[in-house]
């Protein structure tokens, strides 16, 4: 009997906390069973920043906030067959989604980097200066969920969806059996 | 906040406050007309005031303040000794609302939303004023203008400039007028069509007096025989209703006529309330020997404050003649009298819980159902809500007989009904109409033969397009509180459809968050349409959402709140496919990532690296 080759998995961390990511580790030592099924590419967890191949699916962390994250996320697209999405972030832009509130404004963005860096009461920056690095990737004018984006197959729920969650639904993925969530196990109240 | 003494002091600055207060016995549940009589007296209510009202009624402020807040006519700002309110709805913008903005604006200095720095004018938007069928229409104070054009606009503010009142526009003699010639001279008719019911000749009292004949009982089995349904667009069995009421045991019960009027595109009642007012009153004298009631209430929406004087009119007219107050027509026992509530410009308090919350003094919410008002209503009495177009039909049916009701009409849908005809059709105004005309046949006569798409029932109820301009105007196929709104074929259906969706989100009392939020974000979808934003999935997105809406929320306003969209995405799907972009390689072309970056390109001065091709050059 000839081995099934593994299915080939690509992460990124966008406009998120990575605690996403730490839950993907949370899975365990089923990690040993999941690593039977799947290698992984391009991926903070490899170190790898390119795609070395067409990958099988992808996962995505977080929204767009930046410029970067939306080149990343169409990269993904383009070079995966399915993305999925997890945590809140991924899936409607999450906590940095707060900045979408500003919207009062004549200038939002400046609004906000202005309490972040300069006004706000808990700041000590001795610079007084918003980072304008040119090394720093541009903001955009609001914090997008993945999905204004790209078009994604899947979302995984949770901030961070719990360790189980992020298992069972990959590996019923990769056994072509994925059939939703069951209710209890996306119920957060 | 605390109240200190000196504060307490302070109440006695507000002599006129207290005098009103007294004037509604400090009556807690007489909250509103309390506000609206502040209101009228200083432009707005202040702090300071609310704590008289608040020590008067022995109510916390902040409960005064909850009322104070709720209604669109009531302000804390102080507002202009003239206060200008336009109808923005969409007809009127169809109308050329624009161009009477401008006008409006610059001859009097100030924009829209804003009060002149004397505190002379304050200029408004407010929606549907029920002048449907002659915008542009506005309210000046007490006082409506209608067919409003620049050049009218230019002379009216002219004349108001030079010291005239609002009253003056409307005539010089305007104070030797009778209530009926004021209202005459400010609101046009419009009556197109007279049925056999309401709008032809009526006899005067000739159903009360039949009804003397009659027990209790008998009346509402004649009622219920005669299947009238209610006016107000839920269509429910007013015989049935009052049934309810009367089976509940209770020492008080109440009738309350609503006359809220506040569905866009609906002027039928005030139609009624202008003509046939006397009809109204003896209907609802005819419910309360029905029910038992001893009193009654008719909540008039106050954009049709105009109206006010009339109807107090009538009233004291049929109580000096023995037809309203203790021993009606001299009977032993049929007592029963009714006060007139002003509402302040809030479109939910059509909704009876909201109704009567408003009566109460409250804010006006819905009330979680069951109970229903005809077991704990007004005050916890059973109460019968009835609208204005119902209750007129009972004085008819009593003096007719229920067959006579009965075999108009058709099957499940008796009578006749009033539909208020406006938009784009030669003859807008009312129609008095057997249940069972097709929209074709309503449109010949109104001259919209033209119409590309007729909104029937307004926002709430159904759009609908040429190729079922068939369907019948009955309570089993198209139901409508009145409202035929007719659109040409130059108009935008996302447009109006957008507009509709920033009326709910601007009327939603905000108690289910699925209302509060989600009309707002359903507004925001179809905004993403107009601008060519939107893809595939948001189609089911506006399906999704819309679906949880109506699921979720507690009263009559939410659960229609999505009908503006779901009824064009069913009935003009290609106006919203037309507008959706498809992916391409699955990535969205509907995110434009050059104006997402151009704030950020402009505060850091600097190009993009990754998305400006001739960066670095
Ligand atoms: C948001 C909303 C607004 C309403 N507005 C009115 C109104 O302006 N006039 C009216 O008669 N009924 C209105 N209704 C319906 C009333 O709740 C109630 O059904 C009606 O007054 C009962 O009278 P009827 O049986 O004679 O129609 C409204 C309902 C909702 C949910
Ligand atoms: S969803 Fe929660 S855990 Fe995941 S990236 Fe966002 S904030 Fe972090
Ligand atoms: S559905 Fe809307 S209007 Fe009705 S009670 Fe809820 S929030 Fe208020
Ligand atoms: S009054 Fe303007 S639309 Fe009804």
């Amino acid at each position: 009997m000839t081995e099934l080759p593994k299915a080939r998995i690509a992460t990124a961390s966008l406009a998120g906390c990575f605690g996403c990511h730490m839950a993907l580790l949370d899975i365990d030592e089923r990690l040993i069973e999941l690593m039977k099924l799947v290698e992984f590419d391009r991926s903070p967890l490899t170190d790898i920043k390119t795609f070395s191949h067409r990958c099988d699916i992808g996962i995505i962390e977080g929204g767009c906030c930046n410029e970067e994250n939306v080149h990343v996320l169409r990269d993904f697209r383009r070079n995966c067959d399915i993305l999925i999405g997890i945590g809140q972030c991924a899936i409607m832009g999450g906590l940095p989604a707060m900045r979408n509130a500003i919207m009062h404004s004549d200038e939002p963005l400046r609004e906000c980097l202005e309490e972040a860096f300069i006004t706000g009461r808990y700041i000590r920056n001795t610079t007084h200066n918003i980072p304008n690095d040119p090394a720093l990737p541009l903001l955009l004018d609001e914090v997008y969920a993945c999905s204004e984006v790209v078009e994604m197959d899947y979302h995984i729920p949770g901030c961070a969806p719990t360790g189980d969650v992020i298992y069972e639904t990959l590996s019923s993925l990769l056994a072509g059996k994925f059939r939703g969530f069951e209710k209890e196990k996306i119920r957060f109240d | 906040m605390h109240v200190t003494d000196t504060q307490l002091t302070q109440a006695s600055n507000w002599p006129d406050v207290v005098g009103i207060c007294e004037t509604y016995a400090n009556d807690p549940h007489r909250m509103l007309d309390i506000l609206r009589a502040i209101q009228d007296r200083y432009r707005h209510i202040s702090q300071e005031a609310m704590e008289v009202v608040a020590r008067q009624t022995g109510l916390s402020k902040i409960a005064v303040e909850g009322v104070a807040s709720f209604y669109a006519f009531l302000s804390s700002d102080p507002k202009g000794r003239i206060t200008i309110r336009l109808c923005d709805d969409i007809v009127d913008r169809f109308a050329g609302l624009t161009e009477i903005v401008e006008a409006f604006e610059s001859e009097l200095g100030i924009r829209m939303d804003e009060t002149s720095p004397d505190g002379t004018f304050s200029l408004e938007y407010t929606p549907c004023i029920g002048m449907c069928d002659q915008a542009p229409a506005a309210m000046v104070n007490d006082v409506i203008l209608t067919h409003l054009t620049p050049e009218k606009v230019r002379e009216i503010v002219a004349r108001l400039k030079s010291g005239e009142r609002p009253e003056d526009l409307i005539s010089h003699r305007f104070d030797e007028l009778s209530p009926r010639e004021r209202a005459d001279r400010m609101v046009d008719g419009n009556i197109r069509h007279a049925g056999a019911v309401l709008l032809g000749p009526v006899p005067e009292d000739a159903g009360l007096k039949a009804s003397l004949n009659l027990t209790p009982a008998q009346i509402i089995d004649t009622v219920e025989a005669s299947g009238l349904r209610g006016c107000g667009g839920a269509g429910f069995s007013a015989g049935r209703k009052w049934r309810f009421a009367a089976e509940t045991d209770a020492e008080r019960r109440f009738i309350i006529c609503n006359a809220d009027e506040g569905e866009p595109g609906t002027f039928k009642d005030r139609v009624l309330l202008t003509e046939r007012p006397h009809l109204l009153v003896e209907g609802m004298t005819i419910a309360a020997r029905a029910v038992g009631a001893r009193e009654g209430i008719i909540y008039l929406r106050g954009e049709y404050v105009y109206l006010r004087e009339l109807i107090e009119e009538v009233l004291a007219d049929r109580r000096e003649r023995g037809l309203l107050g203790d021993r009606i027509l001299g009977e032993d026992g049929f007592d029963f009298d009714i006060r007139l509530q002003m509402g302040a410009g809030a479109y939910v308090c059509g909704e009876e819980g909201a109704l009567i919350s408003s009566c109460e003094g409250l804010p006006g919410e819905p009330k979680t159902r069951p109970p229903y008002p005809v077991t704990r209503g007004y005050l916890g009495f059973p109460t019968v809500v009835n609208n204005v177009e119902t209750l007129c039909h009972v004085a008819r049916i009593l003096d007719r007989g229920s067959k006579w009701f009965f075999g108009m009409g058709t099957e499940g849908s008796h009578g006749t009904k009033l539909f208020s005809v406006s938009g784009d059709c030669r003859n807008p105004g009312v129609y008095e109409l057997p249940y069972g005309h097709s929209v074709a046949e309503l449109l010949e006569m109104a001259g919209g033969e033209e119409a590309a798409a007729v909104l029937v029932g307004g926002p709430s109820g159904t759009m609908i397009a040429r190729d079922t301009f068939d369907r019948k105007l009955t309570f089993d196929d198209l139901a409508t509180g009145g409202a035929i709104v007719v659109f040409s074929r130059e108009r935008n259906i996302l447009e109006i459809v957008e507009y509709y969706m920033s009326f709910f989100v601007h009327e939603s009392c905000g108690y289910c968050t699925p209302c509060r939020v989600g009309n707002v974000f359903l507004q925001k979808a179809v905004g993403k349409f107009r601008k060519g934003l939107a893809n595939q999935a948001d189609i089911e997105y506006l399906r999704d959402l819309s679906a949880t809406i109506i699921e979720t929320s507690r009263c009559g306003l939410g659960m229609t709140s999505p009908n503006p969209i779901l009824s064009t995405l069913e009935n003009f799907p290609l106006v919203y496919s037309a507008m959706v972009k498809p992916s391409k390689d699955r990535t969205r072309a509907t995110f434009d990532i050059q104006s997402a970056i151009s704030d950020a390109r402009h505060l850091a001065k600097r190009r993009s690296y990754i998305f400006d091709r001739d960066f670095g050059e």
